[in-house]
């Protein structure tokens, strides 16, 4: 069975109720119509169930999510992903702000843009290895503070050579960013530097990226025939001579 | 740092010294060593934590300040000449542990408690209930009531979640990293003994601990280290950090040496990097957004958990807090100048803020003007010392006090402000496994426990001489409340009259 719900006019409270009782009674599928806005869809459910969105989920969306398959046809708004532990995310539009704030696992596979500070925080632990990846831009910001996870951005279908903002990896003391094409040095934060791609890398990349045409549409091998830059942090310990004891 | 004199001096009494070597197997910060048949002292690296003299089996070590000729300059004091010497000799920030140690004026000790005389008893709480119960979490606006079938009358208002407090003190967020793990459980299992609240602090919930989840608060800061949906839901409530007294404005550095096994595991983060929890939540930048993680936060623990913020003094902490409490929060913890830090850098901690007895009165007053109290329980932390703060506090409005120096002293702590070296000679704010298990939770939680319990029999003497019998009856009750010695704008913001003003 698939509950499929009208969203019009439904209060994110009441909606995140119905469907966290119905998930919990076992229910496995839902499809939201008319999605406008609501705030933490994905939340408190904590199984592995495939959510479809048809509209547009508001902020926080998945925030603290922990198993849930989302299928957002449209674009989402600021936050998504926010501290999610476990679950996919694909978003067949764009994003906005702070995208996969202190995420720690999961998969967030964005068609197009993401906005100021994505990745920000992100974290990893053993095997719990959070992805980003998006398809178009990225603007200031990108991978603030990164402590762990992997980001990607591709920058498909973008008119400029150019696909991210100032203040690359500012603050960035752990995992990876990958960008198909190349970055500017003096948008660098000072605590990353830029190195080419092994064939590691490539493996990753790869992978991850084969997965993420399938959900799209794209073909991989015109995806992977573009050059790729990674990005990593200067030092796990950036602020180690900051104090006098 | 030989061009930096020394702050202490270490003396052994060659006369009693057996030349045992305890001191010197005790001495976690170096300061001591056995050479030339005695035990040689380095006063450079004595940090005056008591820990040797303590253990010494014959009295033999005194530890004075280090004497510096009186040069009659109240300007350039040797703490001020030594912190301009060491920042010379290494540059950066010069980091401090624990709370502000200068000199103010402590508000506390300048209120006086009333009490009954002769036209209006007072209680001898040793023969009569006296209650000290407190609930934390939001009050109704008013309340509704319906006439069932049977002719009874219930209650129809829903009540929000409340977390119940059988003394109205509760332990400061304190994180593992910060802390040890044996002095993480011990506030664990005193905080269950008593009926109470640990806090976890923002460095994660141990997997050890999760037993004690009905007498845990669990933190949510800037770095979101460890939260995730268990440990979301082993607590009784949710606090989110957005201020520390200590350190107002800034974030917090868990330094990458102290993240071994343990901590990488309960943080959620690898061994030996850095933890940095900058200073703002990068989802809050207004007041709309504090409520949006207030509200996600109650989303992802389906609305069962109250859910509380921390700010500390600041200057405009009575606008601040009425944000706060209009954004959502159920339980709102006011931090003050005073506060403690495992690390912070010594400019902020002895220089931002404002007295805790200033904001929680201001607090307290703004909420009520605006008619939004009962939709918060506050929490007044920042140097909380004795019983009588507690109930100066409670008068001032406070639905109960934190306390973390106060209960680190009651394990062992000897307050030499050296947390963030990492060497804690008492196992407390350490992560080296050797001084780790000098500290034994179970007798650190008897003492914790002891504390709480000798707090909790002068509260009730307190409340017995006032005449009531429920801390509820003295919250914000600030007529019982005189000040000495206070100006009149610090009386007025407090709220009271000056002490030998009748009613």
């Amino acid at each position: 069975m698939v509950k499929r719900i009208d969203c019009k006019n439904l209060y994110y409270r009441h909606l995140n109720k119905i469907i966290q009782d119905e998930a919990e009674s076992g229910e496995t599928e839902f499809i939201l119509d008319n999605l406008n806005g609501q705030r933490y869809l994905g939340t408190g459910i904590n199984k592995a169930v495939n959510i479809t969105v048809n509209g547009t989920p508001g902020s926080d969306c998945a925030v603290f999510m922990n198993g849930p398959t989302l299928t957002i046809n449209g674009n989402a708004q600021d936050m998504i992903a926010n501290t999610m532990n476990m679950g996919k995310i694909t978003v067949h539009g764009n994003v906005g702000d702070v995208v996969g704030y202190g995420m720690r696992g999961g998969k967030l596979f964005i068609k197009g843009d993401v906005g100021y500070r994505a990745g920000i925080h992100m974290k990893e632990y053993k095997s719990q290895i959070p992805v980003i990846i998006s398809g178009g831009t990225a603007r200031d910001f990108l991978g603030e503070y990164m402590a762990g996870g992997i980001f990607i951005l591709l920058g498909i279908g973008s008119d400029s050579e150019i696909i991210t903002g100032d203040y690359l990896g500012t603050g960035m003391h752990g995992g990876v960013i990958y960008i198909r094409g190349d970055v500017e040095n003096d948008t660098l934060g000072k605590e990353v530097k830029k190195l080419d791609i092994d064939e590691e890398d490539r493996r990753i990349l790869r992978q991850y990226l084969t997965e993420y045409s399938q959900d799209f549409g794209f073909d991989v091998d015109e995806i992977m025939s573009k050059s790729f830059i990674k990005l990593l942090p200067l030092s796990s310990r950036p602020y180690e001579n900051l104090y006098v004891y | 740092m030989a061009s930096i004199p020394p702050e202490f001096k270490v003396s052994i009494d060659s006369a009693r010294c057996r030349k045992c070597g305890i001191c010197v197997n005790n001495c976690s910060f170096g300061a001591l060593e056995f050479g030339d048949d005695r035990v040689i002292p380095d006063d450079s690296k004595c940090v005056a934590c008591y820990r040797c003299v303590s253990k010494c089996p014959d009295n033999a070590i005194t530890i004075t300040n280090y004497q510096w000729a009186n040069r009659g300059n109240a300007n350039w004091t040797p703490e001020t000449t030594s912190n301009i010497q060491k920042q010379a000799e290494f540059g950066g920030i010069l980091l401090s542990g624990m709370g502000n140690p200068r000199p103010h004026k402590i508000i506390w000790d300048h209120l006086l408690i009333d009490a009954c005389q002769v036209t209006n008893p007072s209680i001898d709480p040793l023969r009569e209930p006296m209650e000290l119960r407190t609930y934390l979490g939001k009050k109704p606006d008013n309340l509704e009531f319906v006439e069932n079938k049977e002719g009874e009358i219930e209650l129809a208002t829903e009540l929000q979640p409340q977390v119940k407090l059988d003394v109205p003190v509760v332990f400061a967020a304190m994180s593992y990293g910060a802390v040890s793990l044996n002095a993480h459980k011990a506030l664990a299992m005193a905080a269950k003994k008593s009926g109470t609240l640990m806090n976890t602090g923002e460095g994660g919930l141990h997997e050890d601990l999760y037993q004690y989840s009905d007498n845990i608060m669990v933190q949510v800061a800037s770095g979101r280290f460890g939260v995730h949906n268990e440990y979301l839901n082993t607590c009784s409530m949710i606090e989110i950090k957005i201020g520390q007294g200590a350190k107002p404005g800034i974030g917090g550095h868990l330094p990458g040496e102290k993240v071994g096994e343990e901590i990488s595991k309960t943080r959620m983060i690898p061994s030996g990097t850095d933890v940095l929890s900058p200073a703002p939540h990068h989802d809050i930048y207004s007041i709309e957004d504090l409520s949006q993680l207030i509200y996600a936060l109650k989303e992802a623990t389906n609305y069962e958990k109250p859910v509380g913020v921390k700010i500390s003094a600041v200057h405009n902490v009575a606008a601040i807090a009425s944000g706060v409490v209009r954004a959502g929060a159920d339980v709102l913890t006011i931090d003050g100048y005073r506060g403690g830090s495992g690390a912070s850098p010594m400019v902020i901690r002895d220089n931002v803020g404002i007295p805790i007895e200033l904001a929680l009165a201001t607090v307290d007053q703004r909420l009520r003007d605006e008619g939004i109290r009962n939709r918060a329980s506050i929490l007044c932390a920042g140097s909380i010392r004795s019983s009588a703060d507690i109930a100066k506090a409670v008068a001032l409005g406070a639905d109960a006090v934190v306390i973390g120096t106060a209960a680190l002293i009651a394990m062992g702590c000897s307050v030499c402000q050296r947390c963030y070296t990492g060497n804690c000679a008492w196992g407390i704010a350490t992560q080296k496994p050797e001084l780790v298990k000098r500290l034994d939770p179970e007798t650190a939680a008897q003492k914790l426990t002891n504390l709480l319990s000798g707090w909790s029999f002068e509260l009730k003497e307190i409340l017995g001489s006032l005449g009531v019998n429920s801390i509820e009856s003295l919250r914000g009750n600030r007529e019982r409340l005189r000040g000495y010695e206070l100006d009149e704008k610090t009386l007025e913001l407090l709220g009271i009259k000056s002490a030998g003003v009748g009613q």
